[in-house]
């Protein structure tokens, strides 16, 4: 055993102030800084890059130098040139029409479809899932295993049936990808939902008496938001190649209207022949849908990474 | 006789870096010594550094910390400058490391024998048969049962305070010079964390290793510890050998945390009731209720918790519901509130019958009683401001809006003593025990009749529990609402309820006035539980271990039987051939005491009274010595 008579008393802090803070039930933590999504760098220039797809969106045809549909160019897959009409910055693609204005045109539908779908597929499968997670019993079970049916099946055969049965319209392709998606999403939103529901405040709220409306609204959304906000980017990329690779087929957007996908398809064969026409789409492609992806890593690496293990 | 030194931690310093780069300083400089084969018990509340100091012995740093000076030698290492490899060699080998959940730390798909042995063969020490000769070697010493087969089977398999005991083994298999034991009994039932203690104790003193204690609780520590270091705020408050500091504690914190030692349960420590909230018809009151999971086939639950129950509680009174973990004491209070419907059996709410499902009560039913979570970090809604998460139920069952709420929610919030301004934060931005003053702010703001508390104070410091009970007791003598206050520490429920309903494995084995179930004749089970309450004494785990119903007592399984007196496998006077076929009769004792035992009053009393004999022998034996 050990005597220490000279470590006894060291304390800096008088023992009256001690017990004071003690007794303080006021004694507050210090509130933590309000919650802002800091992005990386990285972050912020896919932020720019997303923004200015948007605005490309939006104004699109007032910028673009020619029509989509208008034939000005000298010949099908040229460089850069100049003529009567005007420069072709991007060249032409396989009938002579200007790329740089078919990619700024193409954004519209590319875009638009993608986002219409995404939240086509975001309003069923939260709707479905939080259902799901809060009745549960029979109905959790009757739509989980329609979904499991659903989500069994590969996308793009489910996609070729709907469209050879129902033809190709954006209306039709907005259903199917929504249809499709929505899938997923209910599986991420009944899983989120399940954790939620079994939360104390939940049992709280169930045993003050609150109905099943208010559960939901009050007590499971907001909680669920931010996971669920998170994944929207991710599905919205899905639906971008999901959309470009129906278009690819010949099946998505039709002719003449511009999207980036079916750009890919219809300038393929100017590839040997060194025309860059194929590539400018696909560089869209992908210039929108990576940041997206970079976005979303950064937001759920800076909410603890909990977004992960919700992911199914 | 000088021991050799084994740590010196010299004048140790860890800070912490927020996100806006601010430094705050979580360890303030803190130093001493630990001998080989000495515990050292590092005691303080949360907040103190205690863990932050052990976890450096290992090298390690929770994220977000750092060293920021002096020397923590292990062995003469310092092991705030050791490399990433080296804190790999040093981890499970030299130090080892218990933490306070067992459940948590065992791996449910492996056997317990390959988890023990893991570190030791990973490390070189042992061969993997060495280890797990070892291992028997440990699990004999620890005193577990069925030790040459305990290794093969998996985690679920074993109680948990057997688990709390394999993981000793696992920590002690390499031969670690030094344990690091991060609370390992706070979780734990009082019978269970002298069954741990015990087996603690006694391997380190085989085993001759070092040890550093951490926890909170000074009784705990004046069983196991030979140097305390009270800590406050990263500070060291004093330090000194163990009989010095419990005995002649020189500073006021270590005085303040040994009155906030739960004084030992008996008679008189109850409150008194005033008479101005008194009526005749109790406020809620359940009648041969049992209950239990797994859906009802003929009557029955398939999973039965809780069989034949009565319980009564007066209106303004408080009862006190004690048991073991798993006991149904929860699923008692599930049942009032109708969150678990019950198999058989009524719930009465002032004389009139409630529906078993909460789905099918009235507001007002719902209204008048109110359910408290044990856990207000889960129980509150993080995306909800305290003034809505309180103003909910006024809006709910009262219909106030607006102005009115506001004013209603800034009165009860000074009720739980909380400012006002608190309506505007989330929880998250509230410390523990003001989360469950809102936690109860809640249910009270519904004007309940009864307050169902859930453990409302077992997650909870000491001295913050102790002040959340002094909140309640004031809360009952203003408004009259009665409490069922649930729990495991007979200590705080002693205190506070003037009723106990003491129950075990599903059935209530003992009830009445708190000062008539604290003194003799006790429930063999009661007795049990007061013995095992630890009493800040050095050499009280010897004494208790002495006694008779400890023997037996302790380190047993919970049975839960259909027929016969679930008590039976530990009870000391249990009577062969009677006690497991036949269920125990009801004994009525003066004012609604009653005991379920197979032994009548006068056999127990006739117990009571040689105990009280032996004792009286045991201590002239003593004053002879």
């Amino acid at each position: 055993m050990t005597e220490n008579p000279e470590l006894a008393e060291e304390s800096s802090m008088p023992e009256k102030d001690i017990l004071a803070e003690i007794d303080a039930v006021d004694e507050l933590p210090t509130a933590p800084p309000k919650r802002r999504v800091r992005l990386s760098w990285l972050g912020k220039a896919s932020a720019a890059i997303v923004a200015l797809w948007l605005v490309i969106c939006l104004i699109g045809p007032s910028i673009a130098p020619f029509h989509e549909m208008d034939i000005d160019g000298d010949d099908g897959f040229m460089g850069y040139h100049t003529n009567e009409y005007g420069t072709f910055y991007l060249g032409t693609d396989y009938l002579g029409r200007d790329t740089l204005s078919r990619v700024i045109y193409g954004a519209r539908n590319t875009i638009g479809i993608s986002l219409a779908s995404t939240l086509l597929a975001y309003l069923i499968g939260i709707t479905l899932g939080i259902l799901a997670a809060v009745k549960g019993g029979w109905i959790d079970m009757g739509i989980s295993r329609v979904n499991d049916a659903i989500l069994s099946l590969p996308t793009i055969m489910l996609g070729l049936i709907a469209i050879a049965w129902l033809g190709s319209s954006i209306p039709v392709l907005v259903g199917t990808a929504s249809i499709i998606y929505a899938s997923s999403v209910f599986r991420i939103a009944r899983a989120l939902g399940q954790d939620i529901m079994v939360q104390d405040f939940v049992e709280a709220a169930k045993a003050r008496g609150e109905g099943v409306w208010w559960v939901i609204r009050s007590e499971v959304l907001p909680n669920a938001a931010m996971p669920l906000a998170t994944d929207f980017g991710l599905r919205l990329v899905f639906v971008v190649l999901f959309i470009s690779s129906l278009s690819f087929l010949g099946l998505g957007v039709q002719p003449p209207a511009a999207d980036w996908g079916s750009m890919v398809r219809e300038n393929l064969q100017g590839l040997p022949y060194g025309s860059y026409a194929a590539i400018w789409p696909a560089l869209a492609i992908a210039t929108f849908t990576i940041p997206i992806n970079l976005i979303v890593d950064d937001i759920s690496a800076k909410s603890g990474g909990s977004l992960a293990s919700k992911m199914v | 006789m000088q021991k050799e030194k084994l740590v010196e931690v010299k004048d140790l310093k860890i800070n912490a870096k927020n996100d806006d780069g601010d430094v705050i300083p979580i360890v303030k400089g803190v130093s001493f010594d630990i001998h080989k084969g000495e515990v050292v018990a590092l005691i303080g509340e949360s907040g103190s550094g205690k863990t932050t100091i052990s976890l450096a012995s290992l090298a390690y740093t929770k994220p977000g910390l750092y060293f920021a000076g002096g020397e923590l030698l292990v062995d003469g290492e310092d092991m705030l400058k050791a490399e990433p490899l080296r804190t790999r060699e040093i981890r499970g080998s030299k130090v080892a490391y218990l933490a306070q959940s067992a459940a948590a730390t065992f791996n449910p798909a492996i056997t317990i024998g390959e988890q023990v042995t893991e570190s030791a063969v990973l490390h070189g020490l042992l061969s993997q048969n060495e280890a797990d000769k070892r291992a028997v070697e440990l699990y004999h010493a620890l005193e577990l049962p069925d030790p040459e087969r305990i290794g093969f089977r998996y985690p679920h398999q074993v109680s948990g305070g057997q688990l709390q005991r394999l993981m000793a083994a696992m920590a002690l298999c390499g031969k670690p010079d030094l344990m690091v034991l991060d609370e390992p009994t706070t979780a734990l039932d009082v019978t269970t964390q002298i069954e741990v203690l015990k087996a603690f104790k006694k391997v380190i003193h085989e085993e001759n290793s070092a040890a550093i204690y951490v926890t909170h609780d000074l009784a705990v520590v004046a069983q196991i510890a030979d140097y305390i270091v009270v800590l406050y705020g990263g500070e060291v408050m004093e330090q000194g050998n163990a009989d010095e500091i419990i005995n002649n504690p020189g500073h006021v914190y270590t005085q303040r945390l040994m009155a906030a030692v739960r004084p030992k349960p008996q008679a008189g420590l109850g409150s008194s009731v005033g008479v101005e909230h008194e009526r005749e018809i109790p406020a809620i009151r359940i009648t041969d209720m049992t209950a239990g999971y797994g859906g009802i086939v003929n009557g029955e639950p398939k999973i039965p918790i809780l069989r034949d129950v009565n319980v009564s509680v007066k209106n303004g009174h408080v009862v006190g519901v004690i048991g073991e973990s798993g006991c149904g004491k929860s699923t008692l209070a599930r049942v009032m509130a109708g969150l678990l419907p019950q198999a058989r059996g009524t719930v009465e709410l002032d004389a009139v019958e409630l529906d078993g499902d909460l789905r099918n009560r009235k507001l007002e039913e719902l209204q008048k009683i109110q359910f408290v979570f044990q856990m207000a970090d889960t129980a509150l809604n993080p995306k909800q401001v305290i003034g809505d998460i309180i103003g909910r139920p006024l809006e709910f069952y009262h219909g106030l809006k607006g102005k009115q709420k506001h004013a209603k929610v800034v009165e009860i919030l000074e009720m739980v003593e909380l400012p006002a301004d608190f309506a505007s934060r989330y929880p998250m931005e509230l410390s523990g025990g003001q989360k469950q003053r809102v936690n109860m702010a809640r249910s009270l703001a519904a004007n309940p009749e009864v307050m169902l508390c859930d453990e409302v104070t077992s997650a909870l410091d000491s001295i913050v529990g102790a002040n959340v009970i002094k909140l309640l007791t004031a809360l009952r003598d203003k408004t009259g609402v009665s409490f069922v206050f649930i729990s495991h520490d007979l200590s705080t429920v002693a205190s506070f309820a003037d009723e106990i309903v003491v129950l075990y494995a599903g059935r209530v084995v003992e009830q009445g006035p708190t000062d008539e179930v604290l003194t003799p004749p006790y429930h063999p089970y009661t007795r049990l539980l007061i013995s095992s309450v630890p009493e800040l004494r050095l050499g009280w785990l010897e004494d208790t271990m002495q006694k008779r119903e400890m023997s037996v007592g302790i380190a047993k399984d919970v049975e839960i039987t259909s027929v016969g007196c679930p008590f039976f496998n530990r009870c000391p006077i249990g009577i062969e051939g009677a006690c497991e076929k036949q269920n125990p009769p009801v004994r009525d004792l003066s004012s609604g005491h009653q005991i379920t035992c197979h032994r009548t009053i006068e056999e127990l009393e006739a117990v009571e009274f040689e105990v009280q004999k032996a004792l009286a022998s045991q201590n002239a034996d003593e004053a002879l010595v």
